[in-house]
């Protein structure tokens, strides 16, 4: 579902004498459906960079990457958008949403954008939200008045709402309480369980023991 | 996924003598989707949507409009009248200060009916049910109805103008700077309203705007340009978060909080 092959990333700065520093170089990799594969390496190895190439948020400077049959490099941004909203799921370490809007509508958005109806996507939200713990009378209020911890949890709850064939993860319990990151995994095994291919970044070799069915080490997509 | 766009410009160029508006710009888009156009004053942003709006006359280029009844059609060869049409029926403009797209010496109500009743509505309790459900839409008061926008705050008179240019059930919307000069949590308000309009009636939107932030929410695309020219395009978080032209990187640097 995720295919990887000889990606490379640099970036080029230029307001900064034309400073150019490479992040990856020559990355391959495979995710297939129903599995969990977790990107390891030092802070700084590239881990993030490869999630966001496979996302379309980052140019691959070179190499092809697909996902669900779509080729990434030098896609149109409308295929990259239909991709994302049926497909492609990415659950960051940071909730970025409209101020003042509900946590309900929040979590609910990513299932009426694929035309679900405004009841089935409430319950659906309200299920997660539940799951998740977020007590019910915050459910009307907006989440960036939220703890940081309840922010990662909606923006968990809005991640796995619509059920997307292919999810990138990045931290997903990073900071999180013993009950809710065995909600997370759980929600994680799920979705594997209903075939869902997942990459992911985890930190907490637990966590990763028990979702995770491989590892890959990204220092070794580095020229040496 | 459909494979013709629903509005398509292509190398559209504005002088005013020596002085060049905008230059060689093209692009499409697809129903559904909110294309952001940002850059710095004096971009050539406003330039370039006044011509594509079919309010200025470009010096060159084409833009191309799926009309619903002949298909892709040439403005520029359309006439006058049917021009007029399009710009009251499928076609909506929102200006940055709503005094320049509202009638400020005719109620509320009046606003959003003009533009029905521009369209054949003759019915008058047809026409103000309409303008009521779509003031209540856009969160103003139908108490307020039989007044005069002059006595509405800035956020309420441009919703008021966004009420006034949806009440026709346009395809696309083009808007300059819609929440420019607006407090930041009426612009949140606008913002999500301008989301949800967009998802629940499929709207079309090209959005001109200086603020990152507000294209960020709501663009599926982004153009950024200088000096005229369109210097960088593409996915809006890919050009916000991995700029490639010096001067975006520049841009998105500059923020505070992009």
């Amino acid at each position: 579902m995720i295919h990887v092959e000889n990606v490379s990333k640099t970036f080029t700065l230029h307001n900064q004498h034309g400073a150019v520093i490479e992040v990856v170089s020559r990355a391959n990799l495979d995710v297939h459906s129903g599995e969990c594969v977790a990107l390891t390496g030092v802070s700084g190895s590239g881990k993030s960079t490869l999630m966001r190439m496979i996302f379309g948020n980052y140019l691959a400077a070179s190499g092809q990457i697909t996902v669900d049959g779509v080729r990434i490099v030098g896609a149109s941004p409308r295929e990259i958008i239909a991709l994302r909203r049926h497909r492609l799921g990415y659950v960051s370490q940071f909730l970025r949403v409209v101020p003042r809007v509900s946590t309900l509508d929040v979590v609910s958005e990513p299932l009426l954008r694929v035309g679900t109806s405004e009841v089935e996507a409430h319950g659906g939200a309200k299920d997660l939200l539940a799951r998740l713990r977020i007590p019910e009378p915050l459910w009307s209020l907006s989440p960036l008045t939220f703890s940081g911890g309840e922010q990662q949890r909606v923006n968990i709850a809005r991640g796995f709402a619509h059920h997307y064939p292919v999810l990138l993860v990045d931290e997903p319990t990073a900071s999180l309480d013993g009950t809710n990151r065995d909600t997370v995994l759980t929600l994680i095994e799920e979705a594997k369980a209903r075939g869902a291919a997942i990459l992911g970044i985890f930190h907490d070799a637990d966590a990763r023991a028990r979702v995770c069915d491989r590892e890959i080490d990204v220092s070794g997509f580095k020229t040496p | 996924m459909q494979d013709e766009p629903l509005f398509s410009a292509s190398a559209v160029s504005k002088s005013y003598g020596t002085h060049v508006g905008c230059r060689d710009v093209s692009f499409d888009l697809w129903p559904g989707e909110v294309l952001g156009i940002v850059g710095e004053s004096g971009s050539g942003k406003s330039t370039l949507l006044n011509c594509i709006s079919g309010q200025l006359d470009p010096s060159e280029g084409d833009v191309l409009y799926r009309t619903q009844d002949d298909g892709m059609k040439s403005t520029q060869a359309m006439s006058e009248p049917e021009l007029r049409k399009l710009r009251r029926t499928d076609w909506a403009f929102v200006h940055q200060n709503p005094r320049d797209g509202l009638r400020l010496s005719v109620s509320a109500g009046g606003n959003v009916g003009e533009r029905l009743m521009a369209v054949g509505a003759r019915h008058y309790g047809d026409i103000r049910r309409s303008a009521s459900e779509w003031l209540e839409r856009v969160e103003i008061s139908t108490a307020r109805i039989d007044d005069r926008p002059s006595t509405f705050s800035g956020g309420m008179q441009q919703r008021l103008q966004i009420a006034r240019n949806l009440v026709t059930h346009p395809r696309l919307i083009f808007m300059d700077e819609p929440t420019g000069g607006l407090d930041v949590s009426v612009q949140a308000r606008l913002l999500d309203l301008l989301r949800s309009l967009v998802r629940e009636l499929g709207l079309s939107a090209i959005i001109v705007t200086h603020d990152l932030a507000v294209v960020r929410l709501l663009a599926d695309r982004l153009m950024v340009m200088k000096d005229g020219s369109v210097v960088e395009q593409g996915l809006t978080d890919q050009v916000l978060d991995d700029p490639q032209h010096a001067y975006t990187q520049l841009l998105v640097s500059s923020v505070l909080m992009p």
